[in-house]
């Protein structure tokens, strides 16, 4: 009896658990033959690198399965088959990416100096100008839109919070903020041009036009920080300065917004990083200029974007010096929307809510 | 800090009845003032947009009417949009599967937070390398393809040297999109729960049998979404555009020649409106117009799709 | 020929930390083995490294020796993917697949290895499966419902089928019922009695008496000291754990002085 069980279990419980497998650097043994086979060919039949990169992963990508599937059996070779189709997305997809951050750093660093800072274009034909007047553009435009969108986006969202919760005008604004996110940048231009048209008469450009664009660009973002922000902070907190007899528009500015403050400047500085690099609104009711224009209610305002593109689109005589100047200003606008990106990230993560998840 | 220093109490009442009321009426307001703010877009938008629908011949472009004009920029809008999500997608779910599942921890959170930076590069960024850097070098490509693949229609030359054309427009929008599609991807694979994937690798399964029985299930509504999202942002880009495409009124599946490509509405208008006055300006804002109401359908699209996915 | 888990010195890490130490014991083929200790103790720990789950979590790694079958589970030729279709594990919360029938559930590991399964087949394994876990009569009737339409109890069940389904060896089950009703409980406790005759099981339970119940076995882990690993303390069978422990701090556990 006990021998028929462990007969019968034997059979059952026959447990190969190694299964032939392939060796640890199976993978880049069969990159460097795919890669050897493909160099070979590529010099026998005269094709370029780019050719024999991509035959050597052509080869690869049958090689290694087949091999893997000799050895190893089909699921395995579809798991070696996918990992190496991941790792192919991966690699193809940080290409341009790298290349962008490269060609930025290295195009743009040589015209870097003292009079590409200081000085405007007014009157420039080729070298000897700068991006002062697009700097200050930038500054003043993005300030503006600051200044515009931050009380409306943090109040919404504080009535969103605290005071709206599941009302009807309340689902209509989240509803819109939706909408408002996903307004095309030139719609947002085109709109600002209509408005100030409207005062102004047809053909306006002006600094503060740009400033209202960007708003309505930037206030959804506001209000989406503000308001995950606010959630975070825990009811308790809100009940217990209601029991100390705090009326409500107390506890919201004293308790509430201090507690959430850390993460609503990160969103709103995420927000300006956005808006500041933003082209097309600016294009339409900003306008191009080349000189120094410190009025943002009065006349044509250049921005650094505008500049880039203005400088490519319409270079004049100076195509090449236009495209460095182009670079440069490039580089200058990656830096400060980076700087402002890793400010978020730091304020976000010295001050993030002890709550948070 | 907050919590240990209360304010000090009021000591009439009316003070706070009187605060909060305020306070309240100025949240509220500045609601309104987003609902009024949206209103306005669509209100001028219609008002400027609409009376160009009777638009013909120079004001509208040359074109016998305004649908003449505006079809084949929609055309080239969505083409070059759809260019861009054919190749960015699954990209971005390549890159967003290395962050979640593949690379080892430490090298996965560096990766994350080096796709958020990039995500945050201005368009004009992008379309300056698209134009400068991208664009040069691809010409060899397409040339390989007008001379193998040249029966196929998408690919007849002849091929500029600038190497200014639709494929290249539809190249740059994917580098674009891919960055926020991938954070989004990521963030959903991060969510799938961890009981079900070792539910999966209890069962014998291998990392790539794992991610098809446990995470990609779970994720399906997300990625669909993120991809509508990055459509949305491809659909109404501007800078990229139009740095690399002229603009020019024809319907053309041709890929990579210059003269015989279409242009999208966003780019047309950026490089046209310097130019433009009077009906002119109405047609173009009519398109702008077309253009919000697409974008407005794909981003609602995209949201209802992830708030499914989290009620289910 | 006994289809026994044998462990020698096994230390077990997360990253730097030292989880569990020195474990040494003889899990016996085809009988209960249980796990008792307080929280954080390392016994599900201990568990997940028992079928190469614990290498889910990045950063964790074992030391020592695990041999099942004459072959050491750590060795660099072993496939961790043929090791968890050997030794099955049912988990602490029900999980089955979301997105698929209770059907579907149940061939869920098999089709991973299947390529092509006859209609008949496939059926025949299901209500196999299910009849061994108890759930047959229960859901025959709808099989093409989702798995996450049963109870908490039913849903654990399935789980146990989806885990024999593969024909594992060893079933690890990692408090299988700390999320279930006291009925649910009972159901399942049945069903370990009669899996018994088929699988090498290995549980973990807070519940005293769920261990006294169902186990053949008693392992009793806890800390050395607030701070330090987890270790294993005592090994017997259960009459004597439960009646006359060779530890003191076992005794002073069981009757519930601590812990």
């Amino acid at each position: 009896m006990a021998d028929l069980q462990t007969a019968q279990s034997l059979e059952r419980q026959s447990m190969p658990l190694t299964g032939a497998s392939l060796p640890r650097q199976a993978p880049l043994l069969a990159a460097v033959i795919a890669g050897g086979i493909a160099a070979l060919i590529a010099l026998l039949g005269g094709f370029g690198w780019v050719a024999a990169i991509f035959v050597a992963w052509l080869l690869l990508l049958v090689g290694l399965p087949l091999w893997s599937r000799a050895v190893e059996g089909g699921r395995r070779a579809v798991d070696r088959i996918v990992t190496l189709l991941v790792w192919s997305a991966f690699a193809l997809a940080m290409i341009p990416l790298v290349s962008l951050v490269w060609t930025v750093l290295s195009k743009g660093v040589g015209i870097l100096s003292s009079q590409f800072f200081n000085n405007s274009m007014r009157g420039v034909l080729g070298e000897g100008g700068g991006i002062y007047h697009a700097i200050m553009g930038t500054l003043i435009i993005t300030a503006l839109a600051t200044v515009i969108s931050v009380p409306i986006g943090v109040l919404t969202a504080v009535y969103l919070v605290e005071y709206g919760k599941t009302s009807r005008l309340a689902q209509v604004i989240t509803f819109l903020v939706d909408v408002m996110t996903g307004i095309p940048s030139i719609v947002a231009g085109l709109f600002a041009y209509a408005l100030f048209a409207l005062f102004f008469g047809p053909g306006v450009r002006m600094g503060i036009g740009g400033a209202v664009a960007l708003s309505v660009l930037m206030v959804p973002i506001v209000v989406r920080a503000a308001e995950e922000m606010l959630k975070l902070v825990p009811d308790e907190l809100r009940e217990a300065s209601y029991a100390l007899g705090v009326p409500k528009w107390r506890t919201i500015t004293k308790v509430v917004l201090p507690t959430a403050i850390a993460g609503i400047v990160t969103g709103v500085t995420l927000a300006v990083a956005r808006v500041a690099g933003e082209t097309a609104p600016l294009l339409i009711i900003a306008g191009f200029t080349t000189s120094t224009n410190l009025d943002p209610f009065n006349d044509r305002m250049t921005t650094l974007p505008v500049f880039i593109f203005y400088s490519i689109t319409e270079p004049g005589l100076h195509a090449d010096a236009m495209a460095d100047y182009a670079w440069g200003a490039a580089l200058v606008l990656v830096a400060i929307v980076m700087f402002l990106n890793v400010v978020a990230r730091v304020v976000g993560g010295l001050f993030a809510p002890k709550t948070g998840r | 800090m907050t919590v240990t220093a209360p304010p000090e109490v009021d000591r009439e009442e009316s003070t706070g009845r009187v605060g909060d009321v305020v306070f309240a009426g100025i949240s509220r307001g500045s609601a309104i003032v987003i609902m009024l703010a949206l209103a306005g877009v669509a209100v001028f938008l219609l008002q400027q947009g609409l009376p160009a629908l009777g638009n013909h011949g120079e004001a509208a472009y040359g074109k016998d009417n305004i649908w003449a004009f505006v079809w084949p920029l929609l055309f080239g809008t969505l083409l070059a949009s759809v260019i861009a999500m054919l190749i960015a997608a699954p990209l971005a779910i390549g890159v967003a599967l290395i962050i979640s599942h593949y690379a080892p921890r430490p090298v996965a959170k560096v990766l994350g937070w080096l796709i958020d930076l990039l995500a945050a590069i201005p368009s004009v960024v992008y379309g300056l390398w698209g134009i400068q850097f991208l664009a040069l070098n691809m010409v060899p490509v397409y040339k390989w393809f007008d001379a193998h693949a040249g029966w196929i229609p998408f690919f007849e030359g002849p091929v500029p040297n600038s190497g200014r054309t639709m494929f290249t427009a539809g190249l740059v929008l994917a580098v674009m999109a891919l960055p926020i599609i991938t954070a989004i991807c990521r963030e959903v694979f991060a969510q799938t729960p961890l009981m079900h994937q070792e539910a999966a690798l209890a069962l014998g399964a291998t990392r790539w049998e794992m991610i098809r029985l446990a995470v990609f299930p779970y994720a399906r509504s997300g990625m669909m979404s993120a991809v509508l999202l990055g459509l949305g942002r491809a659909l109404g880009e501007t800078m990229a555009v139009a740095l690399v495409l002229a603009p020019t009124l024809i319907v053309s599946f041709n890929l990579i020649t210059a003269e015989r490509s279409s242009s999208t509405i966003a780019a047309n208008i950026a490089l046209n409106f310097g130019n433009a006055s009077g009906s002119k300006i109405d047609t173009l804002i009519f398109s702008g117009l077309v253009l919000f109401v697409i974008t407005f359908a794909v981003n609602f699209l995209g949201r209802s799709i992830a708030a499914r996915g989290q009620r289910g | 020929m006994a289809k026994s888990i044998d462990v020698s010195d096994l230390n077990i890490y997360y990253g730097d930390f030292l989880a569990v130490e020195g474990v040494n014991m003889t899990i016996k083929a085809r009988s209960v083995t249980a796990f008792i200790g307080p929280s954080g103790c390392g016994k599900s720990t201990f568990l997940r490294s028992l079928n190469r789950m614990h290498e889910a979590i990045p950063g964790a790694r074992v030391e020592g020796k695990v041999m099942v079958d004459g072959q050491s589970l750590y060795e660099p030729s072993i496939d961790p993917v043929a090791v968890r279709r050997q030794i099955g594990m049912v988990f602490q919360r029900p999980n089955p697949f979301p997105t698929m029938s209770i059907y579907e559930n149940v061939l869920a590991g098999k089709r991973l290895n299947a390529k092509r399964m006859s209609k008949s087949d496939a059926d025949a394994l299901v209500e196999r499966s299910l009849r061994g876990a108890n759930l047959w009569t229960e859901v025959k009737d709808r099989l093409n419902k989702p798995g996450m339409s049963l109870s908490g109890g039913q849903q654990q069940r399935l789980c146990i089928a989806r885990a024999i389904a593969v024909e594992p060896q060893v079933l690890l089950m990692d408090e299988p019922c700390s999320a279930l009703d006291p009925i649910s409980t009972a159901a399942i406790e049945d069903l370990i009695a009669e899996l018994k005759s088929d699988y090498t099981i290995v549980i973990v339970t807070h519940n005293m008496q769920q261990a006294a119940r169902v186990s053949d076995d008693t392992g009793f882990f806890n800390l050395k000291a607030t701070g330090e690993p987890g270790h294993l303390v005592e090994f017997n069978p259960t009459n004597k754990m439960f009646t006359n422990p060779d530890e003191e701090s076992t005794e002073a556990y069981i009757s519930g002085r601590f812990g």
